[in-house]
């Protein structure tokens, strides 16, 4: 019935700042609660893309993370020779074996500190990753103090931009170039000659090795060879599944701390959208004893004040998804619990969390409406027809 | 004993009201018949019942006792949601302070009852313009009633309660709110209603003016009818 809804929506703009205030309110937990699930899903789409499909991370075998693996030369120099790895432009082995450690690093505009991920690479590490491209500078020359940076570590970083030195590890490190990863998490990582970083580290051992599959379908045959071999304690991942399980953590920890801030907030933003319908039905009683006189039965009462209701749901959604949107232009930097270094990402919006988050709302606006709306379709005619 | 012209026939009504543990009685023993095509004024002091008898004409409210027989319906027997239909199919409501929806325009309120009919938009469309045209508002279809005086509210209430060609039209203090021109008005369209359309109506109204318009008067004094007045 078109007459009945413009009815409700009406009603909604006549009383224009009640509702607004209602809407503001409602909107303002859609936010949280779509800022939350944005950043958890932004957090897992760059996680995500940091993996290729092709690519297999081998690490130690209870090891869960690069940075808690060790992989000893041997059996790095054993994985070398395995004939499932792809062959390079150069007609070599695609195949890098990798290390990885934290340090800390003082932050721009801020007292804070933050820890980096410092990346040694080998001689494939670049052609392994097509997503990473230097931007300025050049590669970093092998058995040299060179180093490059990821973009986000240059913009969040002091003293990390082209031709300055950073000094960890018992010595000086010169950046000759600036690289992007795009939106993975290797544009938070400083990246070299990983051999250098062994000695001045003191580091006897790699922390995992990259390999590129002639065919994704050899993964599993990788997989039960290095896992038969006694002479390996190496676990076997493909990179993509390997970042996804990175991703899931956080986001779930993201989530449930979303679900639960917003579970707090709602129960606001339901009591503002039930007083407001109170008072509606409140002012508009003569009007309901009206309806029901010209023969509207209380089951269209109820209906018409519950989709009042719903209506500024909708809108409180629509606002609250509007300012949230709006995040999508902010790159944000967290914790990466899985690794305890800095990750730069984007909230990211998509159309599960539009879909979830417009439910949510109109749900806070069919509970908000529910008691008002029972109490409308309530009332005794007569006794409502003499509220004037 | 059922007559043809007989349009209403109440038979020893009574209804009382609680107020806390008190007892209000309203009615004692009502019984009233009236004749289709009728124009009855109900007259008395306030507080003597009138809208309370008027309310329960229109199926607004349950009698405690007593029938109350409408077109050959016996009302007092039938069900909330039955009497909700039943009403949106019988009666016209006329109400003192017009009782008009204020966020719909004066066709949308017209429209309104329509709704609870089978009727597609078009047809409604037509009984609307029909209904604004016999109270001479035709030209104010898109306003909305605060754009409006009390008299073309009133003309509009009046279009909304006949658009759907009701069995009778109950009025309660249908002038009470209005000055004496616009009250002349309105009168004088429901005496054009019921002479020319043939529309039974019953008002309500303490006022001796506007009593004198109607072709019958029943007074009521303390809840008992009172015919020889
Ligand atoms: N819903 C109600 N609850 C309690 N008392 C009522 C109710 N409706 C009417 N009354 C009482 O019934 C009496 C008659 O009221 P009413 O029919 O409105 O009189 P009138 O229309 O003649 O002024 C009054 O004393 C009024 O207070």
């Amino acid at each position: 019935m078109g007459l009945l809804f413009f009815y409700s929506l009406r009603n909604l703009l006549t009383r224009r700042l009640t509702t607004i205030l209602t809407a503001l309110g409602m909107a303002l937990v859609v936010f949280v609660f779509a800022s939350i699930i944005m950043l958890a899903e932004g957090l897992k789409k760059t996680l995500v893309e940091t993996g290729s499909s092709g690519n297999v991370v081998i690490l130690r075998k209870s090891a869960e993370t690069e940075v808690q693996s060790r992989i000893d030369r041997d059996q790095a120099s054993i994985l070398e020779t395995l004939p499932e790895i792809a062959l390079g432009e150069d007609g070599q082995r695609l195949i890098a074996k990798e290390l990885l450690v934290l340090i800390t690093m003082q932050k721009k505009n801020s007292d804070g500190i933050a820890n980096v991920i410092i990346r040694g690479i080998g001689k494939h590490s670049f052609s392994l990753r097509p997503q990473v491209k230097l931007i300025t500078g050049r590669m970093p020359r092998w058995g040299t103090s060179e180093i490059v940076v990821g973009q986000s570590v240059a913009k969040r970083f002091k003293n990390t931009g082209l031709q300055r030195t950073l000094s960890f590890a018992t010595r000086s490190w010169n950046i000759v170039g600036v690289f992007d990863a795009g939106d993975t998490g290797f544009s938070s990582e400083i990246w070299g000659d990983a051999d250098q970083l062994m000695q001045s580290f003191r580091r006897q051992t790699y922390s995992s090795v990259i390999l590129r599959l002639r065919n994704p379908n050899l993964f599993q045959g990788l997989k039960k060879r290095i896992s038969n071999d006694p002479r390996f304690t190496l676990g076997v991942m493909r990179e993509k599944d390997y970042y996804l399980k990175q991703s899931e953590t956080m986001a779930t920890f993201l989530r449930i701390l979303g679900i639960s801030l917003t579970l707090i907030f709602s129960i606001g933003a339901v009591v503002g959208a039930m007083i407001t319908m109170f008072a509606a039905v409140a002012n508009r009683t003569a009007e309901i004893g009206t309806l029901r006189a010209l023969g509207f039965q209380r089951k269209s009462i109820l209906f018409a004040f519950l989709l009042e209701s719903l209506i500024l749901g909708f809108f409180g959604g629509c606002a609250g998804l509007l300012f949230a949107s709006l995040l999508q232009f902010l790159t944000v930097s967290t914790m990466n619990f899985q690794t305890f270094s800095e990750l730069a990402f984007r909230f990211s919006i998509t159309p599960g969390i539009i879909i979830k988050s417009m439910a949510f709302s109109i749900f806070m606006g069919f509970a908000g409406g529910l008691l008002p709306a029972f109490r409308a379709s309530r009332m005794n005619i007569v006794d409502s027809l003499r509220e004037v | 004993m059922r007559n043809e012209e007989l349009i209403l026939s109440i038979n020893n009504v009574f209804k009382s009201y609680h107020r806390g543990s008190q007892i209000v009685r309203v009615l004692e023993n009502i019984s009233l018949e009236l004749e289709r095509g009728a124009f009855l004024a109900l007259m008395g002091p306030s507080g003597s019942g009138k809208s309370t008898l008027l309310n329960l004409i229109a199926g607004l409210d349950y009698v405690d006792q007593g029938t109350i027989e409408i077109d050959g319906v016996d009302i007092t027997t039938l069900s909330e949601t039955d009497l909700a239909r039943w009403r949106s199919v019988n009666v016209g409501f006329i109400f003192q302070f017009y009782n008009l929806i204020p966020v719909l325009t004066a066709f949308e309120n017209v429209e309104l009852p329509l709704l609870l009919t089978s009727l597609s938009k078009r047809e409604r469309q037509k009984h609307v313009s029909a209904a604004l045209s016999v109270v001479n508002m035709e030209d104010r279809v898109d306003h909305y009633p605060n754009q409006l005086s009390g008299g073309q509210q009133q003309r509009v209430a009046i279009a909304r309660a006949i658009v759907t060609d009701p069995t009778i039209l109950v009025a309660d203090e249908p002038t009470g709110d209005l000055d004496r021109i616009s009250a002349e008005n309105v009168l004088d369209l429901m005496d054009r209603l019921n002479r020319d359309l043939g529309k039974t109506i019953i008002m309500v109204t303490h006022d001796p003016s506007a009593g004198k318009r109607a072709h019958s008067m029943e007074h009521l004094d303390k809840g008992v009818l009172n015919h020889d007045l």
